[in-house]
């Protein structure tokens, strides 16, 4: 192995790393919010810098290898995917920490029957599923892994959307509650937003691999 | 006949299944290449792959070669540069070369430029020194050697003799420039003018390079051409070719992984 594949493989293992943190990180977040379990919240909460300060050196990796190597072909399209999906990885880990921090403020009664009113919880696991698949896709370099996320974002969405259109019916019966209420939908933006983040993941690994942008385009032909 | 008349009133450079041995060694495989004009053109590939051979083809400087043969056909202007009644003179006006070391000849920086026109019976001075003052304003010079006209162009620095060079070939108005790695003996500073010299040069000129330098071929060229075991292995866009190329190997070759 050479100069160039060493800090390669050392980048994917660091990449590597923060995935299965960010993607244990929305797990948990998943439990908590299940589970109303504020120590869970904390632990997420403490574990964000571990997320950020990974974010950062693989950053810094990445810029290292474009100044020292001048990568090109594949090798450029690893490293320029690698810093969009790096970017990603950090806001997913940020959905996990406002989660976090919603249960952390959260009134349980409502919230707990909302919840189960607008299936937040079934969409929420949807989404993590999304993230290991694109790890997966990622560990195996399968971009037919890669590919059969952006049909499962869509069934998020239209989750997401049911979901919403419950809330709206709630704020109608009872509008005293109206800021309740948009919390609730911009905690369920979020868990739909993970999932938004997976298909970008997913975008990049299918740029790296074959070279071609599916970015703002239609997914129907690429399926 | 009409589009060959077409061609000819282009400065065309068609290379068609052409074939090189030095003796028994066959080190250029049926290649063929059309130059496209006005632009740059990088011939990059291992050592030992063709490249500057094919490069030297294009103004017969294999022709030194003990044991050189050629077959296939290479046509500039419409006309076979190998047939019997070509000038080389001439020949070498139109497309002229730029080496790897920079070669001035022990003579004034004044008399490089003007020595091909010399030749040809230009005695004109005020005519002569228009041409070096162009010349060396074209190679970006100017400002350094005007006061220097008249001194050696062997006490100039290798980044300055580089463009001498370049200049003292501009100065009989070709319309190929071939350049064998031209940057190779320079340091970062004299290769970075020497870059922007030759993305100048492409507006007036067609430009074709031999570099080992990856990122010089990906900074300055329109079109790569890869070149592997004297097979012309990929002809692309050099945009295509650093960032998607077309061929596995020319992919395993610019990444690293071999050569």
């Amino acid at each position: 192995m050479n100069h160039f594949e060493t800090e390669i493989t050392e980048l994917k293992a660091d990449f590597t790393t923060l995935w299965e943190l960010v993607a244990k990180q929305l797990r948990n977040a998943l439990r908590a919010l299940a589970n109303n379990d504020r120590a869970l919240s904390q632990t997420i909460l403490e574990e964000e810098n571990r997320v950020n300060a990974l974010e950062l050196k693989i950053e810094r990796n990445c810029e290292n290898i474009i100044a020292l190597y001048n990568p090109v072909a594949i090798d450029l399209r690893f490293i320029l995917a690698m810093i969009k999906m790096n970017s990603n990885l950090e806001r997913a880990g940020d959905i996990a920490t406002r989660i976090a921090k919603f249960v952390l403020k959260a009134d349980d009664a409502f919230f707990n029957e909302l919840i189960n009113k607008t299936h937040a919880l079934s969409m929420f696991e949807e989404s993590c599923e999304l993230m290991d698949d694109a790890l997966d896709a990622f560990k195996t370099s399968d971009a037919q892994k890669a590919r059969a996320i952006f049909k499962r974002d869509e069934y998020i969405n239209d989750l997401n959307k049911t979901a919403l259109n419950a809330v709206v019916e709630s704020i109608k019966n009872n509008p005293q509650e109206i800021e309740k209420y948009l919390k609730m939908m911009s905690l369920l933006r979020r868990i739909e937003k993970s999932g938004d983040i997976s298909k970008a993941i997913a975008e990049e690994i299918i740029f790296f691999l074959e070279a071609k942008v599916l970015r703002h385009k239609q997914y129907k032909n690429e399926q | 006949m009409a589009e060959k008349s077409k061609m000819v009133e282009k400065e065309s450079l068609i290379a068609e299944n052409v074939n090189v041995f030095y003796g028994d060694n066959h080190v250029i495989k049926n290649v063929s290449i059309v130059m496209p004009e006005n632009s740059i053109t990088a011939f990059i590939g291992p050592s030992g792959c063709g490249k500057s051979t094919f490069l030297r083809l294009y103004n017969r400087m294999n022709d030194y070669i003990e044991g050189f043969r050629k077959d296939g056909s290479i046509i500039f202007n419409g006309k076979e540069i190998y047939s019997k009644d070509i000038q080389l003179e001439e020949l070498r006006k139109k497309i002229g070369m730029v080496f790897q070391k920079p070669n001035p000849f022990p003579k004034t920086v004044y008399e490089n430029i003007v020595y091909g026109l010399r030749i040809q019976g230009v005695k004109d001075k005020a005519l002569l020194d228009e041409v070096v003052e162009s010349t060396l304003k074209k190679v970006f010079l100017w400002g350094e050697v005007k006061d220097q006209l008249k001194k050696s162009a062997l006490a100039l620095s290798g980044g300055q003799q580089q463009r001498l060079c370049i200049a003292r070939t501009l100065a009989v108005e070709p319309s190929i420039l071939l350049m064998d790695e031209p940057t190779s003996a320079l340091d970062p500073i004299s290769t970075a003018k020497l870059e922007e010299l030759v993305f100048e040069l492409k507006k007036t000129l067609t430009v074709v390079i031999v570099t080992h330098n990856m990122q010089q071929a990906a900074r300055i060229s329109d079109k790569t051409a890869f070149f592997y075991m004297g097979e012309l292995k990929e002809f692309s866009p050099t945009k295509q070719m650093f960032t998607n190329p077309k061929e596995e190997i020319t992919q395993n070759y610019i990444t690293g992984r071999f050569g």
